[in-house]
């Protein structure tokens, strides 16, 4: 360990000692407010470290020079890219949570510092290229996601929370096995050596994925990362813990959680599993895993008559419309632009950021004021919080994936991708899906136009909710009108992978 | 410094976009109380585009004429599909924004106060400032896609001003004939976009991207499109300007926008809109030039377009309508000279008519306000003496319109005559006579609408008009407020000596003859033939004479010369019944009995059923699955499982 490799570590370093700085503050300032706005303000330090880090460190990230503890951590474009990810959302987090921890009668102060560490967990699984260390990564970011999911201590954020932390095991267990037989087979943790393993050994033709182990360890590990990224069937706990939790907890979870498992799954299939036969074998999986979510998602979607839920399942068809990107590996057509289909990613999960962070806010603006989530009480919005309707309307257009807004960029980048890695059936059932979606969609907006307010009250909101809506929602339409800019970034960081 | 005059093309379009959003996010929200700053705003951000136009334009003159290059700006790039945004600045670029931001400039001024006073002020100007910046995003787009996004909010924008009073009827109706026409065309630009597309191959084989304007012309120029594709694209491109433009036979909507506050009749007669076709076959030019047929399609929809709005012109009695067919007929004549392969001819002619026409749909504003709001030249007369600025810009505007020596209309029309008049070939001699009998009939109409407004007896104004819309107080004409009169009279200037930046035979020193045709827009200009010019102007004088007789002086009755062209006269002002082929025949025989009923039983029973079959299809399978919800943590460990035995068993059954 040397001072480099504290350089290397420090967006970590300062998230955690943030939220302890915090914690100890907690022991002296009354005014809770003000340590909520000092830790979103202290986030600039871990954001400043990873803004330096992004410009040190060169195109072609050496492992020599940027391996770190053993060489199970990476500092790459790719990682830093995600750190960019998950401060943001944790800052919006922390914005939109300043209403809502009044109602909390205590722990106020470690609502934010539990978001703060689970971030941290987050970043290092957006770093790791080591097994062991991937899974203790997970860990320390789901934990703590738990303990935020039960902060309501009502009956359903209670059920919630539990069984997020019982099918969580199940899911850790899987993926544990599945690292097991990975391990079985390579006899090495280490994602660079497991591909270097599996290329020396001689492929049997016959066994899918040439070899029944590997067969076992790829499935159980797409089965534990699943449940990460709420791919159906392993989605199951999304609906229940989204509408159970609180709801800034809830714009975290279906962000930055769901993010951080996209960061691992490409990590783990794009450096260890790269062979081409391989990667067009777990493609397909994942092509499969991409039709179903994005069908059952907005299917069910259409049924929801709570905006929290239904963003619950717009979230797991959103999941869908990412695993295009990532079953669009160059390899099955044996084209040349391999980063398309993982550039693609990266860029959905920004815009995907900012785009569920807008309604998500919005959300908590105004169910902080009606204290309700059902869609028909934001009847006649528009008239009583124009601003805030506007806002949410125009997200909501993003979802569905309608310029000038980065849904759309988004969906055209990871659509075109899968048209050049061969998968026109998927593109032709995620365009459905899209039109599906826009019926739910546009309903919460017809609502909010069409409906007459059930009372002529208008909802005020504080400032840091507001900073928040705008932020995201300049974001929204800046990307969606110039997105070359954060398309190169994601391309860098995607050529991340690669090196 | 080429870093810097870009920034400051990007402004030219970005600061009437930041007024409008400026004034739609924080005036009508919050200010409204405030309106009058709405106006300040755009002046303000217009005089700033406008001054930086003119740099460009001056930038552009020092360099020749020629493009200034700018590499465009990567907007998207998916695969094969690389869409650059960027600004192309040529000299026809150059000139339309010092046309555009200028125009728009003075109209702004008079709006303060024409619409001083509307409940919609602040809305007004809104509009107003997103119809420059859409008109200028036009203009400067280096992308055909980037082109169309302005086109259509060009579109838009119009509906939103020719609809400003939307509760009243006739308004609402005439901004939706706007959009519907003007879309009919837009769907041959649309399809010209994709046959451009579909063709790419052949412009990245010599390293061109084919939706690039640049890339087009240098297409063009090496001669890798074949003609036969040029001419589809032309024609397709025409469609849209042919709607765009009012052009025959999609000219119906033009008349009727009329419907708006008057500035903005001004404005889009003369900058914006219907200037936008012209531009598009301007800078689409190259490909035209490719196919003779799409040439002389040009020339004769122009040639037939002049001739047919200038006969209803004759017979119109509302005084904008009367401007609204002339400018049709102008506009065709710009098209006419496109055709015969004049463009540096067409933009000169769209030049100078922009002062005089924006002139008289000012004058023609003015002349309403101090009648208390009619339009109808039978209640007004005897003007002249309450509004002598007003009949002194309006007499000049006229005159610069009638081609009279020597205003600015006279330079114009002559080198399109010329050149007409110069070419070979039949087509060449046919649109030469078309537009030698416009010029009479421009003459004649534009002095019986003077003659009628201003000369003679008082008539009443709205008070007498049993059709005016509003009743101001109209028993003391009186003349308009100088915001009014100001811009009027810059304009009238204008309408005197634009003319000379291409005169053919006066020599300026710094401004060449041919200057603005030759040197900065590149075109070949037509030699002064003194035998056209004088011929032109008689049958211009010729015209004004009659009108003058049969208005003024009263010794041609022009109530028996009605009668004898009885049926003539019927046909003209009842606009050779196109409205009538339209609505009557087109839409509601063909459309609504025939196509309407086919279609709608097909939905009803075909596209209804699918829908509600995949309506209930996707409800019931969404109830079923949310079933599975069933919120017991088993069920859910459940389904982890069989997921993963599923990936399992896919493969081993499979492979």
């Amino acid at each position: 360990m040397t001072a480099h490799d504290l350089y290397l570590l420090s967006p970590e370093l300062s998230m955690v000692g943030l939220a302890t700085a915090l914690l100890l503050l907690d022991l002296f300032v009354a005014r809770k407010s003000l340590i909520l706005g000092l830790g979103v303000v202290g986030l600039i330090v871990p954001l400043g470290f990873t803004i330096a880090l992004w410009f040190t460190i060169g195109d072609d990230s050496a492992a020599e020079n940027t391996g770190v503890l053993a060489g199970t951590l990476v500092v790459d474009k790719f990682a830093l890219f995600f750190k960019f990810l998950f401060i943001g959302a944790v800052a919006v987090v922390g914005l939109i949570s300043v209403d809502y921890v009044q109602r909390f009668e205590r722990f106020r102060t470690e609502f934010f510092a539990l978001a703060l560490y689970s971030a941290t967990g987050m970043m290092l699984m957006a770093a790791t290229v080591e097994l062991i260390t991937l899974y203790i990564s997970l860990e320390l970011s789901s934990l703590p996601l738990v303990a935020l999911a039960a902060f309501l201590r009502d009956g359903r954020s209670s059920e919630g929370a539990m069984k997020f932390l019982v099918l969580g095991g199940i899911s850790s267990a899987i993926l544990l096995y599945g690292m097991v037989y990975v391990f079985g087979f390579t006899g090495t943790t280490y994602l660079d050596e497991v591909a270097a393993r599996i290329g020396d050994l001689s492929a049997n033709s016959d066994q899918p994925f040439g070899s029944y182990a590997l067969l076992l360890g790829i499935a159980l590990l797409i089965a534990g990362f699943g449940f990460k990224i709420t791919a159906v069937p392993f989605q199951m706990w999304a609906p229940d813990v989204y509408e159970g939790s609180p709801t800034p907890v809830t714009a975290f979870l279906s962000v930055a959680s769901k993010a951080a498992g996209f960061a691992i799954i490409l990590r783990v299939f794009y450096v260890a599993f790269p062979v081409e036969e391989l990667s067009i074998e777990w493609s397909a999986v994942f092509a499969a895993l991409a039709a179903l979510s994005m069908t059952v998602g907005n299917l069910v979607a259409i049924a929801q008559s709570n905006i929290k839920r239904l963003l619950a399942y717009s979230t797991i068809a959103h999941g869908g419309y990412l695993l295009v990107g990532l079953a669009a590996v160059a390899a099955r057509t044996g084209g040349d632009e391999v980063d398309f289909g993982p550039s693609g990613v990266l860029f959905y999960l920004a815009g995907y950021a900012v785009m569920n962070l807008a309604a998500f806010s919005v959300v908590i603006a105004i169910s902080n004021h009606i204290n309700s989530d059902a869609i028909k009480d934001y009847a006649g919005m528009a008239k009583r919080a124009p601003y805030l309707a506007a806002a949410l309307a125009f997200a909501l257009l993003s979802l569905t994936g309608i310029p000038p807004t980065v849904g759309f960029i988004a969906k055209v980048y990871v659509f075109g991708a899968a048209v050049n890695a061969g998968l026109e059936w998927l593109v032709v059932v995620g365009v459905i899906n899209s039109v599906i979606s826009a019926y739910y969609y546009f309903s919460v907006i017809k609502v909010m136009y069409l409906s007459s307010p059930q009372s002529d009250e208008p909802i005020l909101s504080r400032f840091p909710i507001r900073l928040a809506v705008g932020v995201t929602t300049v974001g929204v339409l800046v990307f969606g009108v110039y997105p070359i800019v954060l398309l190169d970034i994601a391309k860098a960081a995607a050529q991340a992978l690669f090196s | 410094m080429s870093d810097w005059l870009e920034i400051a093309a990007w402004l030219v379009f970005l600061l009437p976009l930041a007024s409008f959003v400026l004034i739609v996010a924080f005036i009508r929200p919050f200010f409204i109380q405030y309106a009058d700053v709405a106006g300040r705003i755009t002046i303000g951000a217009i005089a700033i585009a406008f001054a930086l136009a003119l740099v460009l334009f001056v930038e552009v003159v020092n360099n020749g004429g020629r493009q200034i290059g700018w590499t465009g700006h990567e907007w998207l790039a998916v695969g094969e599909f690389d869409l650059s945004l960027g600004i192309f600045m040529d000299g026809l670029t150059a000139i339309m924004l010092v046309v555009v931001t200028g125009v728009s400039l003075l109209v702004q001024v008079y709006s303060t106060g024409y619409m001083k006073d509307d409940p919609g002020y602040a809305r007004y100007f809104a509009y107003m400032s997103f119809f420059t910046a859409s008109m200028v995003g036009l203009v400067v787009a280096s992308n055909v896609i980037q082109l169309f996004v302005f086109w259509e909010l060009v579109g838009l924008s119009s509906y939103l001003l020719i609809g400003f009073w939307y509760h009243k009827p006739s308004a609402a109706a005439a901004a939706k004939k706007a959009f519907l026409v003007t879309r009919l065309g837009d769907f041959g630009f649309l399809l010209a976009i994709f046959y451009l597309y579909f063709n790419g191959a052949t412009f990245s084989a010599a390293g061109l991207n084919a939706l690039d304007i640049p890339d087009i012309h240098d297409a063009m120029n090496m001669g890798i499109i074949a003609p036969g594709v040029a001419m589809w694209i032309a024609l397709g491109l025409f469609a849209g300007a042919v709607g765009k433009s009012g052009q025959f036979p999609l000219h119906t909507w033009l008349p009727d926008a009329m419907e708006g506050p008057t500035p903005v009749s001004s404005l889009i007669h003369a900058a914006t809109m219907v200037a936008a076709g012209v531009f598009l076959v301007a800078r689409f030019f190259p490909v035209f030039e490719a196919s003779e047929i799409a040439l002389n399609t040009v020339a004769i929809i122009g040639g037939i377009t002049a001739v047919l709005a200038a006969t209803m012109g004759l017979v119109m009695n509302d005084v904008k309508r009367v401007l609204a067919y002339s400018t049709v007929s102008q506009l065709g004549y710009m098209m006419l000279a496109l055709g015969v392969g004049a463009p540096g001819g067409g933009i000169f002619h769209l030049f100078t008519h922009a002062f005089f026409k924006c002139l008289l749909f000012m004058g023609a504003g003015s002349v309403s306000h101090a009648t208390g709001g009619t339009f109808d030249m039978r209640y007004m007369g005897g003007l002249r003496p309450h509004m002598r600025w007003t009949y002194i810009t309006f007499l000049i505007g006229s005159l610069s319109l009638a081609g009279i020596f020597p205003l600015a209309g006279f330079w114009s029309k002559d080198e399109i005559l010329a050149f007409a008049f110069g070419g070979d070939g039949t087509v060449s001699l046919v649109v030469f006579l078309l537009a030698v009998i416009a010029v009479f009939m421009t003459a004649f109409y534009m002095f019986r609408a003077l003659f009628m407004v201003f000369e003679g007896e008082y008539k009443g104004g709205a008070d007498a008009d049993p059709d005016a819309e509003s009743h101001g107080p109209s028993d003391h004409p009186h003349e308009s407020p100088h915001s009014m009169i100001g811009p009027m009279g810059v304009l009238a200037v204008l309408a005197v000596v634009a003319g000379l930046l291409a005169s053919p035979i006066i020599d300026l020193g710094p401004i060449p003859k041919h200057w603005l045709v030759h040197d900065f827009l590149h075109s070949d200009g037509a030699d002064f033939n003194i035998l056209i010019a004088a011929g032109s102007t008689v049958l211009a004088l010729a015209g004004i004479l009659l009108a003058y007789l049969m208005y003024l002086s009263k010794q041609i009755s022009a109530e028996r010369v009605g009668s004898a062209f009885r049926p003539l006269y019927i046909l003209f002002s009842r606009k050779f019944y196109f409205d009538e082929l339209y609505e009557e025949v087109v839409t509601v025989r063909l459309f609504y009995r025939v196509v309407a009923r086919a279609l709608d039983w097909a939905d009803r029973s075909i596209v209804d059923g699918a829908v509600r079959l995949v309506d209930q299809f996707s409800r019931n399978v969404g109830r079923g699955i949310a079933q599975a919800q069933t919120g017991q943590v088993q069920g859910y460990g459940m389904a982890v499982s069989v997921g993963v035995l599923a990936i399992l068993g896919a493969y081993l059954l499979f492979k």
